[in-house]
């Protein structure tokens, strides 16, 4: 029996071709996954990416467990609604998925972790949670089940602001990775969830590359605000778009870039791992100390394809330093030519030349830094 | 979905036609477009190839996915379509249209079987 997330009725409605993701029913395009991709890139787009997992740490140990937990120091959150990106490692230094954690008071934050993966990291956090003072409250079912929509692109925060004139003035100064709560007001739109008294997270992040909102609402609230979204002239987008969004933004996905087998330094995530603080013990930090050469072996980058074909992922990459390989590949619709991230041998340089096996055929590619694109601008 | 009654069908979601020269026009179908998204890339074969009925012929990219074309008959690749490799969008906008490669059968009588043992339009639209 698929999942369904409280938008699904929404997705059909508007024309949604449907896919199996992690169990999910989710939408891959709702008509042309390009134009999609361009609506973000160019104007403003929407993700229903409820499918995620939201979880509530509350407690007395939440902040100290937390620099237990994650790889990433939650020390450096002292602002309310601030976020913070981390990956979860296993004692071996491997990556047990990416997250984000948004703070809002040293007892109590709130969690996102991938759809697929959620099972799995609530399990590793319980019992990481033996003999600390907090708990753990999953809000991606039940009664007090939440959803998640993102809109992005460049017009994505005035296409909101229109939709939802009121949350303006609580939204209008976040910067970067930075989020408010906000109550919808009880008129003119009827929300139960808002005579109940319960808020919404509006985070300004996202996995495109572009500016915009995440959202996180009362999964009741989800119906009427994707209507009066797409009233506001923001194009519903797929999982399609997201995956050539955040390839041309060199954002990993887990699971394809990223496993329980690599470190964060074989997945260009080294800034994501903090040593400032040298008393405090992270869970994999060890692993990842006594692990150099394995950490200088291979590099992340991105390759350009110099060649007619498109990337994908598993192919093997040929360079005069050894082999490698792509680990996410597609058609890059802002570049018009195909890109890909990649494994690739330490001592191979951006500016490089290698070949790709595709098929019977080897193709030329480039290697460049793992960013393609940002705010619609190419990097290369 | 679209299938013209004047085309056979594989099953692997070709379409095919025998021209007045004798020889195969080979596309993909509608429904095969419509399930593969934008496509953006079109791997031919070379002119001179020559090919049995089930080789695999070409392949179709589309941003999602990689999918390999199958010739319906056998024969030489006499022809490719420059025009769509170079806009591969327009198997999107009609596959019909935007054939792919052209197959001088080896012997008539074999490409005749061959195409004879495809899918008329009704039982193709019936697989899907």
């Amino acid at each position: 029996m698929p999942l369904h997330t409280p938008l699904y009725d929404s997705h059909l409605a508007a024309g949604a071709r449907m896919v199996d993701f992690s169990g999910w029913e989710m939408p891959i395009h709702y008509g042309s996954q390009i134009e999609e991709h361009h609506a973000v890139r160019r104007d403003a787009g929407m993700f229903d990416v409820s499918h995620m997992c939201a979880l509530d740490l509350a407690g007395p140990d939440a902040r100290g467990w937390l620099r237990r937990l994650l790889a990433n120091d939650v020390a450096k959150l002292t602002t309310p609604g601030k976020a913070l990106y981390s990956c979860l490692l296993n004692e071996a230094g491997g990556i047990i998925d990416d997250l984000i954690v948004y703070f809002f008071t040293a007892e109590h934050y709130r969690i996102v972790v991938n759809a697929g993966t959620a099972e799995k990291d609530i399990a590793w956090m319980q019992a990481q949670l033996a003999g600390f003072k907090a708990q753990l409250t999953q809000r991606r079912s039940g009664a007090n089940a939440l959803a998640m929509i993102a809109v992005q692109g460049p017009n994505a925060r005035e296409r909101f602001w229109t939709a939802f004139p009121a949350s303006r003035a609580a939204t209008e100064a976040l910067g970067v990775f930075q989020a408010a709560e906000w109550r919808l007001p009880l008129s003119p739109v009827a929300s139960p969830a808002a005579e109940r008294g319960e808020n919404w997270l509006i985070a300004r992040t996202g996995y495109t590359g572009e500016d915009g909102f995440e959202i996180t609402l009362p999964a009741t609230d989800a119906a009427q605000t994707w209507r009066k979204l797409l009233d506001a002239g923001i194009k519903p987008c797929g999982l399609g778009a997201r995956d050539t969004l955040r390839l041309e933004a060199g954002m990993n996905l887990y699971g394809q870039d990223m496993d329980e087998d690599i470190s964060p330094y074989e997945a260009g995530l080294k800034w994501t791992v903090d040593l400032k603080d040298v008393a405090r013990d992270f869970i994999g930090k060890s692993a990842l100390a006594g692990k150099d050469a394995r950490q200088v072996r291979n590099q992340f980058a991105g390759l350009l394809l110099l060649d007619r074909g498109v990337l994908r992922a598993h192919q093997k990459v040929i360079t005069q330093q050894g082999a490698g390989e792509i680990t996410s590949g597609t058609f890059s619709p802002s570049l018009n030519q195909s890109i890909a991230l990649a494994r690739l041998p330490v001592d191979v340089r951006i500016g490089n030349e290698v070949e790709v096996e595709i098929r019977d055929k080897r193709l030329r590619a480039r290697v460049v830094k793992p960013s393609f694109v940002r705010n619609g601008q190419s990097l290369l | 979905m679209n299938t013209p009654a004047n085309l056979k069908y594989a099953a692997s979601h070709e379409w095919a036609r025998l021209d007045a020269d004798g020889t195969v026009t080979i596309g993909i179908t509608d429904h095969a477009q419509e399930a593969l998204g934008d496509i953006v890339f079109l791997d031919l074969p070379a002119v001179g190839r020559v090919v049995k009925a089930g080789d695999e012929c070409a392949v179709v990219e589309s941003v999602k996915a990689a999918s390999d074309i199958y010739s319906p008959v056998s024969g030489e690749v006499v022809d490719i379509n420059q025009t769509a490799a170079d806009a591969p969008e327009s198997v999107n906008a009609d596959a019909y249209a935007a054939w792919l490669f052209r197959i001088k059968p080896t012997d008539s009588a074999d490409c005749k079987a061959e195409l004879d043992g495809l899918l008329d339009a009704a039982a193709y639209g019936a697989t899907l």
